[in-house]
């Protein structure tokens, strides 16, 4: 399999906060149109692609927003104040570039402060080179999104880039849909919004879709940096299978059929139980009567900063472990 | 079957949130001499259906107690050989210190909750409480050997046999909340004297613990006109104030607040003092945190009720509850289905 | 006066009765369907000659307060809070207990009794109670019950330029809003839900959404209002004065991007005030009503009101007026077409 560099490079350079995410869906609609039987774009704007078969109804999700920052105020002086749109961290955010819709870019930076443990979003605020409001306001206006302003490093093995999260799940299944010719199940690739704001796209999408099977395609932290906290999870060591997470304990059978697929498979995988956070399969799972659903995650380092880090060969892992997990029957 | 030895045959099994299948059949074998079908949400949550009698409005009650109870999950393995874990639903840390437990594997296998021994210590930590990621387990052999049997991701439980205290109180582990589902069959085993109207849904939720999810799911499918959560309430000990606990021996705990439909709240408390059963009142301003939280909001709203056991050391090992309030429970609740009826069920739903 | 009937009446969280029943009231003459459903929401449906979108307006009846959770030996009686009160201000005010609205004081130790420390500290709802002049538990038991809800005593006042002190203008200003628009003679086919249950945590608005099933709602909300002493200018969430506070982004959700510049749109064509919602903290039944189902669009237009969830709040007229008159406009530009 050759990684398609290209591929990710564009998806992870295409601005789509959570609420805005019509550049990533217009992308993603080019890339897999030839490869689908019919596309939908439900009204919160999930995009929703099937792949016909006449089995089980599985619905495959990975998010395609990212985070962000909304602008809330701009100042005399031209300086913007801001929230954020999903988990940004003001400490990470101190002296990152920015970049809008409308290509402005912008430096975050901080009051004097005394503590920087105290450090609240409230402090900072985002220079676009304005000399005063009225020269701000012709670009911005309140209620404006802007994302990390990111570069894509690749080298043999490893990937270091902005919003990996989750983009390299989209990419994960735009992979898979390439390369499958044709399936059994009843295929329903599902690229949600609203994620990092609460798992909010794949509730509604999944209400609609009503699926028999639910699988979600997202990064999950690892536990092999210096003094990390402990988690058994690591770069290089294979598609991660989850067990749980704090929106969803893995349907046991979902669970073993995805073991027993990467074991016959000879796909290298390790197991993750992560204690802290969320993923789409959250939401799905507690769709009407039930879905039973499970997540293929891609470990990755520094998640939620512009320097997210994966390994290739663990983004290959799982790509043929959603394949082959998708060729099952799930008769249970 | 005895109410009594139900309660020990549940407790003394396994069924950790995420992982209850193993108990389905205890449940069905028991509720199926006392109602007419069963069947399962896709989560697999476990619905006896009981029939009433002339229920030509289809009218609908769902009982729920949750069958899940709360427990430890393998999260990695030291070079030593020792397994690290987490908890799956609230774990106060320092109820494991020096515990006995049973690692599911592959086998079962036995092993032991360490900690770094006294004398190891800074003395000045000696008044700090252990944090889950000062525990381990021991199973006795090395990493290699652990590995083979035990995976990431695999459950851990305590071992604790259930066993009888003085004068009708009962220990053991997860009580709460099969207790809960105990008190379900004691309000069955009652209805099979008396006449309803409506069926009855007999539901054993699961994944209770870790956010009333079986709740979610089930009463979605079945949609019934009235839910009831069976649940445990904080039964009183001397560190706990009066306002907010149970007393043991009380009888059932009648949850007010914005949770609960006034009205058949009224009406069951209307139905405690008609059958000269004690009761006692828990009050509650927002969503309770069980499964009458989400009984209450799905679709387009479900009536709901909240009956709360008392019972001591919630969360521990060592959950005692008297049987007397589990029987006074289940035949309340009973009384009261049998007295629904689709004629008077308007009256009391109007506001 | 309608928002004085409405802000003067009892309705803490789960027991919206007084304001539902006023509420029905206003409106039965002018509907054409009403329901309450199971857990207490009022689903209304007027319809129109013109159809659009379906429409739902939500506004929330409850309003937050205290519950008696214990009476003492002393008569003395010991309480929860519903909602999000901050218990700095519970100290030293009148309240109204149960159906009857039995009159209580929550009362205090002297000042001269505490300790140098002690003053420094909040008051702690355990060491506070409700005295309503009784000296036994059997006195106090013969007119409150455990389970009974508590509201503020706090009448409706009209002082300074324009402004009104109320309790409850969170929410009974929306409620306000929607009754008196429901009972003009629009010609739009309308769905609007009163609401209970929403300061503890948006319960009642997710089964009323699943009811009516809309593809677009309004909510109407009284919101946080921080304008005043010496407040960064970009802390201020909302101002008193400036108009409807249009919603961007709460805790519960993103407010759809096209209502929001239509809604910009007729408020700039119309010369009408408003601004934005600066925070980001708090959330309405919004959070779950868009997410019901296959999800559906939503929007948020606020009355500012100062010291939310205490016995004062203060709003200005003049952006009830907007926000009424907004309103108004916005809903003729989306029947006109203006909302694919």
């Amino acid at each position: 399999m050759e990684f398609n560099n290209d591929l990710l490079k564009s998806l992870v350079r295409t601005f789509s906060p959570s609420g805005n995410e019509e550049r990533i869906r217009n992308l993603i609609v080019n890339e897999i149109k030839d490869y689908v039987d019919e596309m939908e774009i439900d009204t919160l704007g999930n995009l929703i692609a099937r792949k016909k078969g006449l089995g089980k109804r599985i619905m495959i999700a990975g998010h395609m927003d990212q985070i962000g920052l909304m602008i809330t105020d701009i100042d005399k002086d031209g300086f913007l104040r801001f929230t954020n749109v999903g988990g940004i961290s003001p400490l990470l955010s101190i002296q990152q570039r920015v970049i809008f819709d409308n290509g402005i870019v912008g430096i975050i930076s901080n009051e004097k402060i005394d503590d920087k443990n105290k450090l609240k979003l409230e402090h900072l605020y985002i220079d676009i080179g304005a000399k005063d409001k009225k020269e701000a306001e012709d670009k911005i206006n309140i209620g404006d999104v802007c994302v990390y302003l990111n570069e894509y490093y690749v080298d043999e093995s490893r990937i270091t880039s902005g919003c990996l999260d989750d983009r390299i799940g989209c990419y994960v299944m735009i992979e898979t849909l390439k390369s499958l010719k044709d399936t059994n199940n009843d295929l329903y690739f599902v690229f949600t919004v609203q994620e990092e704001l609460g798992i909010r796209g794949a509730k509604t999408s999944a209400y609609k879709i009503n699926p028999d099977v639910g699988i979600a395609i997202d990064v999950t932290k690892t536990g092999d940096t210096p003094k990390a906290e402990r988690f058994a999870v690591g770069l290089g060591k294979g598609t991660a299978i989850k067990v749980m997470d704090k929106s969803v304990i893995v349907h046991p059978k979902v669970k073993d059929i995805m073991v027993d697929t990467a074991q016959k498979n000879n796909i290298k995988y390790q197991m993750e139980v992560l204690e802290h956070g969320g993923t789409d399969s959250g939401a799905i799972h507690l769709t009407r009567e039930g879905v039973p659903s499970g997540v293929i995650s891609i470990p990755t380092r520094y998640i939620h900063s512009s320097n997210e880090t994966i390994y290739k060969e663990d983004v290959e892992n799982s790509i043929v472990l959603l394949k082959e997990v998708l060729k099952n029957k799930f008769d249970f | 079957m005895n109410i009594k030895d139900f309660l020990k045959e549940l407790s003394n099994s396994t069924s950790v949130s995420g992982y209850e299948s193993n108990i389905t059949n205890n449940i069905v074998n028991v509720f199926s001499k006392y109602s007419d079908k069963i069947d399962y949400d896709q989560l697999g949550s476990i619905i006896a259906i009981k029939k009433g009698v002339n229920n030509f409005s289809n009218l609908k009650i769902m009982l729920a107690a949750h069958v899940d109870e709360i427990g430890l999950m393998v999260k990695d393995f030291d070079d030593s050989g020792t397994i690290r874990f987490t908890s799956i639903g609230g774990i106060d840390p320092r109820t494991l210190v020096a515990q006995e437990v049973i690692v599911h594997g592959k086998k079962e296998l036995f092993g032991v909750i360490g900690t770094t021994p006294p004398h190891l210590q800074d003395k000045d930590k000696s008044d700090d409480a252990f944090k889950m990621n000062d525990l381990y387990i021991d199973v006795g052999y090395d990493k290699d050997e652990v590995k083979k049997i035990i995976s990431i991701g695999d459950i851990i439980t305590i071992k604790r046999n259930f066993t009888e205290l003085q004068g009708g109180s009962v220990t053991g582990k997860a009580l709460d909340d099969k207790a809960g589902i105990v008190t379900m069959l004691q309000c069955a085993k009652e209805l099979m004297k008396l006449n309803h109207e409506a069926d009855i849904y007999f539901v054993s939720t699961i994944q209770e613990e870790v956010g009333t999810r079986g709740a979610i799911t089930s009463t979605y499918k079945i949609n019934p006109d009235i839910g009831i959560a069976i649940d445990v309430g904080f039964g009183r000990t001397p560190e706990l104030d009066k306002s907010q606990s149970l007393e043991i021996k009380g009888g059932p705990g009648i949850t007010i607040g914005g949770n609960i439909h006034p009205n058949l709240r009224q009406k069951l408390v209307d139905t405690a003092e008609e059958y000269n059963i004690p009761y006692q009142f828990e009050v509650e301003s927002g969503p309770t945190g069980t499964d009458a939280r989400s009984i209450q909001i799905s679709r387009a709203g479900i009536p709901s009720l909240l009956i709360s056991l008392p019972l001591r050391y919630m969360h521990t090992s060592v959950e005692t509850i008297h049987m007397e309030d589990i029987k006074k429970s289940g035949n309340l609740i009973a009384r009261f289905i049998s007295e629904i009826t689709s004629d008077n069920l308007e009256g009391y739903l109007c506001y | 006066m309608l928002l004085k009937r409405l802000t003067e009446a009892s309705g803490v969280s789960g027991n919206e009765k007084e304001v539902r029943d006023i509420i029905i009231d206003e409106i039965k003459d002018y509907v054409d369907d009403y329901e309450i459903d199971k857990i207490g929401n009022i689903i209304v449906h007027k319809k129109g000659m013109k159809n659009g979108p379906k429409l739902l307006l939500a506004a929330h009846m409850d309003e937050v307060g205290l519950m008696v959770s214990d009476i003492k030996d002393s008569g003395l009686i010991k309480f929860i809070t519903v909602g999000g009160i901050d218990k700095r201000v519970l100290v030293s005010k009148r309240v109204n207990i149960g159906k009857n609205k039995i009159p209580g004081v929550i009362g205090a130790k002297p000042i001269h009794l505490q300790k140098p420390d002690e003053r420094k500290k909040a008051l702690d709802l355990k060491q506070l109670y409700i005295d309503i002049g009784t000296y036994s538990k059997e006195e106090t038991e013969k007119l409150i019950k455990i389970g009974d809800y508590i509201t503020f005593d706090s009448d409706y006042v009209e002082f300074g330029d324009n402004l009104i002190k109320a309790k409850a203008l969170d929410d009974r200003v929306g409620c306000s809003i929607l009754i008196k628009l429901l009972q003009s003679d629009i010609e739009y086919d309308l769905y609007a839900s009163f609401t209970v249950m929403e300061e503890v945590g948006l319960r009642g608005a997710g089964p009323a959404a699943f009811k009516v099933n809309p593809d677009i709602s309004i909510i109407l909300e009284g919101t946080t209002c921080a304008d005043l002493s010496d407040i960064d200018e970009h802390l201020k969430a909302t101002k008193l004065g400036d108009g409807p506070a249009i919603s961007l982004i709460d805790k519960t959700t993103y407010f759809d991007k096209e209502l929001r510049k239509l809604l910009v749109n007729v408020a700039k064509e119309n010369n009408i005030n408003f601004q934005y919602r600066k925070t980001s903290v708090g959330g309405n039944d919004s959070g779950s009503i868009h997410l019901l189902k296959e999800g559906s669009k939503t929007i948020a237009i606020s009355v500012p009101c100062r010291n939310i969830h205490s016995p004062i709040n203060v709003m200005n007229k003049l952006d009830y007026e907007d926000t009424s008159k907004l309103l108004e406009l916005y809903l003729r530009k989306i029947f006109e077409g203006g909302i694919k």
